[in-house]
């Protein structure tokens, strides 16, 4: 899978938690969820679960830790792919 | 601090989810015309259950998102919550307030919501995932659907209250008890504003322990509309029902300033409990204590037993109908054709349970505002033990117009505890 193939699949997964809509319609790899996305902290971990259904992996807890912004979220995703 | 001291407490808006009417207009229409709200429901049925009926208010998706967000609806499971946010929010509207977003904090009203259990069924969910080990797929939403503050946690957001944001647990007495902590509030001057009410979840999950308590009937699963018979001589056990009842209650002064509609006035009330003494068990009252709360209820209201002109009961069509009738003819010292009206709000939709209280206040309100008895439906073939003590026409089975001034309304519930509080007709 592509960065962009990625970027747009995550896109999709973060979409009904945002609540910044100038900065979804301009999200890149640097794009933090809390800090832009003004996405509630609790929703992060629906958002991990819908990662976890829409790719069919288990993230631990130690990954959710990590997953503070969209490049994190990529990097995370694609070491479980390729696992 | 001297009575003169005492705010005067007032209500200033209502909101009701109701299994016979959604909405205060559509819960009137109801009323008035002695709509039942009870219906057949296979998944009783398909689970076993003696009573197959109950009273489910129809709410639709459409209506759902009025009052919450495609994000609140993600995995929201709890059908008293639903109720509950519905109710207030039309409640809050209804005083002349809306509900924005950002609005400012308003430190000057409060809420106190209760409920008998949260999201029965978002619990069962979650134990379901649980035991399958998957604990850590439950969501973010299981807390705040499953605690039982879960109401008031959500309508204190919506609506940006800042005063005491609470719930309370009294079994079927809760919504009263709202009702009457937060007059109390109110009149010690420590809220402009209280937004109280109650609510209560729907479905096997939350019915089922009534089932098994043989408390429900189960003969009139073919004919749902029946099922409900407060002070029949047919009655053979409650019907389930669930929803929630809100109101605004104001200091005087408040809605003077607002220029608010005043509905009615809330004179006082009492909450005791019989102490499962004297013939009180878990599951039964005392009968001298609701006695007492009906008379101090009376008392605290500046009032005499011979002012109150219209009763509406607990009465939930059980054996313990007559006994209620006993306890307030003895408490207010009336029998035969000097006893005042008195109706069941049950009749038409069940027994509410955690909502029942609240609901049956709303029903009082509008009965007072639009000066109307609403009828006992189901009650044509009168318990002879009632009639024995009151005389027939006190217990209307049809709508009744009527211009008057007080009524009174009692909830009693498991664990002994009872609460009854007395509306005026609000005059300056």
């Amino acid at each position: 899978m592509t960065n962009e193939e990625l970027i747009v699949k995550l896109k999709a997964i973060v979409a009904p938690y945002i609540q910044d809509e100038a900065a979804f319609k301009t999200l890149n790899e640097d794009t933090d969820f809390v800090k832009d996305l003004k996405v509630n902290s609790a929703n992060l971990v629906d958002i991990i679960l819908d990662i976890e259904d829409e790719f069919d992996i288990r993230l631990e807890n130690e990954d959710m830790e990590q997953m503070l912004d969209v490049k994190s979220a990529m990097a995370i995703v694609t070491s479980k792919l390729n696992a | 601090m001297g009575n003169t001291m005492k705010k005067r407490v007032v209500i200033t808006g209502l909101g009701v989810v109701a299994p016979n009417g959604v909405g205060v207009v559509d819960f009137t229409k109801a009323l008035k015309t002695g709509k039942s709200g009870i219906r057949f429901h296979q998944e009783l049925k398909d689970l076993n259950f003696s009573c197959q009926i109950g009273g489910i208010p129809p709410v639709s998706e459409e209506l759902k998102s009025k009052y919450f967000t495609d994000l609140q609806l993600r995995g929201f499971n709890s059908s008293g919550i639903l109720y509950g946010c519905i109710a207030g929010i039309d409640a809050w509207k209804d005083a002349g307030f809306d509900m924005i977003p950002d609005s400012e904090l308003d430190y000057n009203t409060g809420l106190i919501f209760g409920t008998g259990t949260s999201g029965v069924e978002k619990f069962r969910e979650a134990i379901y995932k649980l035991d399958d080990n998957k604990v850590k797929r439950l969501g973010s939403t299981v807390v705040v659907q499953t605690m039982a503050s879960g109401v008031s946690a959500y309508l204190g957001g919506m609506l940006g209250l800042g005063n005491q944001v609470t719930t309370n647990s009294s079994a079927c007495t809760t919504g009263t008890e709202a009702l009457l902590m937060g007059f109390d509030r109110i009149q010690a001057g420590k809220a402009k504003r209280m937004l109280i009410g109650s609510c209560s979840d729907h479905g096997p999950y939350l019915w089922g322990g009534f089932d098994a308590m043989r408390v429900m009937t189960y003969k009139h699963n073919d004919t749902p509309e029946d099922g409900s018979r407060p002070m029949s001589k047919t009655a053979s056990g409650f019907v389930p029902g669930s929803g929630a009842g809100a109101l605004i209650l104001e200091s005087l002064e408040s809605a003077k300033e607002r220029g608010a509609t005043i509905y009615a006035e809330v004179l006082g009330g009492e909450i005791n409990s019989g102490g499962q003494r004297q013939g009180g068990t878990l599951t039964a009252p005392n009968a001298e204590a609701v006695k007492r709360c009906i008379v101090k209820a009376i008392e605290n209201s500046g009032m005499t037993p011979n002012d109150i002109d219209i009763i509406n009961g607990h009465l939930t069509a059980t054996s313990k109908d007559g006994l209620e009738i006993k306890n307030w003819s003895e408490a207010l010292e009336r029998r035969g054709g000097e006893f005042p009206y008195i109706n069941s709000t049950k009749s038409m939709i069940g027994h509410c349970l955690a909502a029942a209280g609240a609901i049956e206040c709303v029903a009082s309100i509008i009965q007072l505002k639009d000066q109307f008895i609403a009828p006992n439906i189901n009650c044509e073939d009168l318990n002879p033990e009632i009639e024995a003590m009151i005389a027939s026409e006190k217990i209307p089975t049809k709508a009744i117009e009527k211009h008057f001034d007080n009524i009174a309304k009692a909830s009693f519930g498991f664990g002994d505890v009872n609460a009854c509080v007395i509306f005026k007709k609000y005059k300056d």
